[in-house]
């Protein structure tokens, strides 16, 4: 009943069965005072071809539940529930499985491109050996492969950055590099954990623009984790929304900006500067709840604006309201949708 | 111009200076110089020595002379010679004790940190039980279980030196463990073994090789220490810690001692000013 809700989105998903499949996922990490949710119960589904977001504030779960897809959430985490990959069970696979589906079938994009490739190895040695991990092939098939990954990502004169270290390229070209090493094997899902924060904006977009065109030349399904709902606008077909360690909202992209159910959600996009009206911005009052200590009921209880005594009471599951899902109690806010209109 | 600069850690080969930057350095050329003397000694000491180090060349115990630079011995032989071919004992000893705690020193470490879990923990513990003796006592007591010779002295001086290594390469793994383009690395796939091999140990080289550097004069030191007690290398053979000893019992005699004594004295010199001037130049942080 759920899942084929999930898939009635505006744009339906072109397979019926999804590339990836995250049912009931929960992480938790060793704390102090006993374990630390950090994910609580996230269903989530990619299609092939499909670009998924996932927006939320820091600390939201977003990072982890998409790390614990390859496997990369640390020793220290619990990690239960469901993850499918191609019907495939990730929770629990042998490493040498792990290890052929990392960056063999899915590719990951990370935050910090100044951080993520090793100082001391050329980036041709770095493309290489992402190939030659995953294919029988030679040294110089490699190198030559890795000359056309960097033409892939429209590296300017490919044949002379092989030979380059990181340090002498710029963020936005190391980026360039990391989604290289992503594409390497051609895998049918890249995971990108923020991939533009760390970018300065007209190589943000640059980037984007690189992505865009690779999404569509490959047919690829991206997960993008992101808290710029302005890279969500732009790229996604379906958004979700994390807060505090679930998704609240699960939504078309364009059902999200115009028919957002969830006051998060709402509050999300009252933050963002407008460039059609002279609106003030209104920022989500209060800060995020302690994920080792959460309130009964709702968890954005304390910080939402139209809070009525039932949200301390029940907390709330993901549940069909018009064309999205959402976990609100209340939903549909009819104040949503004045504010809405009146903005 | 503004000139970016990149922050550098510890490990990190430093950016657009080539090694023979550092040789500019007096002191990286002083030891250079005393190192690089002493090799050639080694390889050409038989074509010029003044005299046979294992024969008499002269009247027992002359005062220093300019036949006899260093005078003469108990049984008449030159010391000079002597010295120069006692650089044949020390030298080759100190590589190999060098060469082997380094390669079983840095593997176990490496693996200690990369592993962690009870690996780790064994592994640091026979480390600390090691460490936990003074280590001339326990190289003495390892010498003194297998016997005289420098062969033993290698193996004594590998059990004593080994845990630093291990301890150093587990730090260095430890702190590379955790970095961004390590975790890069195992999403593409990379097998744990590469990662250790390709992507974490070359960039813990830096400090091993500075500190092996700084440890080549110790071991030179420890093993005329062990030679000079008797469970390093045996009398005839002019090794310097044998010198020293023989020297010793001839008070009077202050010439016997003070070849070989001048000889060690250059030679853990030489390694300290080469490795402090690696480390300033690896480490530019650490300069005044």
């Amino acid at each position: 009943m759920t899942s084929s809700a999930l898939s009635n989105s505006a744009t339906p998903a072109p397979t019926s069965e999804p590339l990836l499949e995250i049912k009931d996922l929960r992480v938790s990490f060793e704390g102090p005072h006993g374990p630390i949710s950090a994910v609580r119960g996230v269903n989530l589904r990619v299609g092939a071809g499909e670009v998924v977001g996932i927006v939320g504030e820091s600390g939201s779960g977003k990072s982890v539940s998409m790390l614990s897809v390859l496997g990369l959430h640390g020793p220290g985490a619990t990690v239960e529930g469901s993850i499918k990959f191609r019907g495939r069970e990730l929770i629990g696979a042998p490493p040498t499985v792990m290890r052929k589906i990392r960056g063999g079938k899915i590719g990951m994009i990370f935050q910090d491109p100044m951080t993520s490739l090793n100082p001391s190895l050329t980036i041709g040695r770095q493309l290489a050996e992402a190939v030659i991990v995953h294919q029988r092939c030679s040294k110089k098939e490699a190198w030559a492969k890795s000359v056309e990954l960097l033409e892939l990502v429209a590296m300017p004169t490919p044949e002379a950055r092989v030979k380059a270290y990181p340090h002498e390229l710029s963020g936005g070209m190391r980026q360039r590099v990391v989604i290289a090493m992503a594409m390497a094997n051609d895998p049918d899902l890249l995971i990108a954990d923020e991939p533009t924060t760390a970018l300065d904006v007209t190589t943000q977009a640059q980037i984007l623009e690189v992505l865009a065109r690779i999404q569509q030349e490959r047919d690829l399904a991206i997960a993008l984790i992101t808290h710029d709902l302005g890279v969500v606008a732009g790229m996604a077909d379906k958004v979700n929304v994390m807060y505090a360690g679930r998704i609240v909202e699960s939504a078309a992209v364009d059902d999200l900006f115009y028919r957002h159910e969830h006051p998060y959600t709402a509050g999300l996009l009252a933050c963002l500067p407008r460039l059609d009206a002279r609106a003030p911005l209104h920022p989500i009052g209060g800060a995020p709840p302690s994920i080792d200590d959460l309130p009964p009921g709702c968890s954005f209880q304390a910080r939402c604006p139209h809070a009525a005594e039932a949200c301390a009471v029940t907390d709330p599951t993901l549940e069909p309201v018009g064309t999205s899902q959402v976990a609100c109690v209340l939903a549909p806010v009819p104040a949503l949708h004045r504010s809405e209109v009146s903005a | 111009m503004t000139v970016a600069i990149e922050p550098l850690s510890v490990g990190d080969a430093p950016v657009g200076r080539p090694i023979w930057a550092a040789m500019r350095r007096p002191q990286f050329a002083f030891g250079l110089l005393v190192i690089g003397f002493w090799l050639v000694v080694i390889v050409t000491v038989d074509f010029w020595a003044p005299h046979d180090p294992l024969a008499a060349a002269g009247d027992r115990l002359l005062s220093p002379s300019s036949d006899h630079w260093f005078g003469t011995d108990t049984l008449g032989r030159d010391v000079f010679s002597r010295a120069l071919y006692g650089a044949r004992y020390s030298l080759p000893t100190a590589a190999g004790v060098i060469i082997l705690t380094v390669l079983i020193g840095s593997t176990l470490g490496a693996i200690a940190g990369f592993r962690g879990g009870w690996v780790d923990s064994i592994v640091m513990r026979i480390c600390d039980i090691v460490l936990a003796f003074p280590p001339i006592l326990l190289a003495m007591a390892v010498a003194a279980a297998l016997g005289p010779g420098l062969r033993n002295t290698v193996i004594a001086l590998v059990i004593v030196w080994w845990p630093i290594y291990a301890r150093l390469l587990r730090g260095q793994t430890l702190a590379i463990k955790n970095r961004d383009h390590i975790e890069a690395a195992v999403s593409i796939g990379v097998p744990p073994r590469r990662i250790l091999r390709r992507h974490i140990l070359p960039l813990a080289g830096t400090p091993v090789l500075i500190n092996a550097t700084m440890d080549f004069g110790q071991v030179v030191l420890l093993t005329a220490s062990l030679s000079f007690l008797g469970l390093g290398a045996v009398p005839p053979s002019p090794e310097w810690g044998v010198m020293i000893d023989e020297g010793s019992r001839n008070f009077f005699q202050w010439w016997i001692a003070l070849a070989p004594g001048l000889a060690i004295l250059s030679v853990v010199l030489g390694f300290n000013f080469l490795g402090d001037s690696l480390r300033d130049f690896f480490d530019p942080r650490s300069q005044r």
